[in-house]
């Protein structure tokens, strides 16, 4: 069974992830980049728990867990490389 | 009746999303933007997961089909998941940018520069 809301959810999300990706865009240094990425990734977890949730697949939410786990690694590797170094 | 629950807490999952993506755009720097973004997506991403949960506890009470169970867990492990990560990779971000020499924005006392120069213990 197909609950309509939960599309209406995926709409919201997708909207920050668009007013998001202007910052990313075109912003000024490289740690508002970064930014604008971490919150991007974090939308992105949002979005597939609601997809998987309206339709029906709990496997999209496996995949989810996956993806919040992989993005928070690559933060990490990118803030390491922007302070100089591991110190 | 668990319709207009299930859209109440989506209705402000959306409305913390979008305002979290707006204070990128409204704030002069990378400290403050990290600390709006941060906290806003992390709370409407708790409400997302709070929706699933109760769309899932409803299905299993009208249905009884184990599925359901299944979603409700993976979708809270997805959410501790987050929880734990979200903050350790900001403040992870914030270090750094500081370290790579990005000063705030109209601050006038900076007390983590002070400290790493020895003045303050």
């Amino acid at each position: 069974m197909i609950f309509i809301g939960f599309f209406y959810g995926i709409l919201g999300v997708i909207l920050a992830g668009v007013i998001t990706l202007v910052r990313v865009m075109l912003g000024p240094s490289v740690p508002d980049r970064v930014v604008g990425v971490d919150t991007l990734n974090t939308l992105i977890v949002a979005g597939m728990i609601l997809l998987g949730a309206a339709y029906d697949r709990v496997i999209y939410i496996d995949i989810a867990i996956v993806y919040a786990l992989l993005s928070y690694i690559g933060t990490l590797v990118v803030a390491k490389y922007l302070q100089g170094g591991l110190e | 009746m668990i319709d207009f629950i299930v859209y109440a807490l989506l209705a402000v999952s959306i409305i913390f999303n979008i305002l979290g993506s707006f204070s990128l755009h409204r704030f002069p720097d990378v400290y403050t933007r990290l600390h709006g973004a941060t906290k806003c997506t992390t709370f409407g991403t708790i409400f997302a997961v709070f929706a699933v949960v109760v769309h899932s506890i409803w299905q299993i009470k009208e249905t009884n089909n184990p599925k359901y169970l299944q979603m409700a867990l993976h979708s809270l492990v997805a959410l501790i998941a987050l929880m734990l990560t979200n903050p350790t990779g900001a403040h992870a971000i914030a270090k750094a940018a500081h370290l790579s020499g990005y000063k705030p924005a109209k601050a006038v006392i900076d007390a983590y520069e002070t400290k790493l120069r020895g003045e303050i213990q």
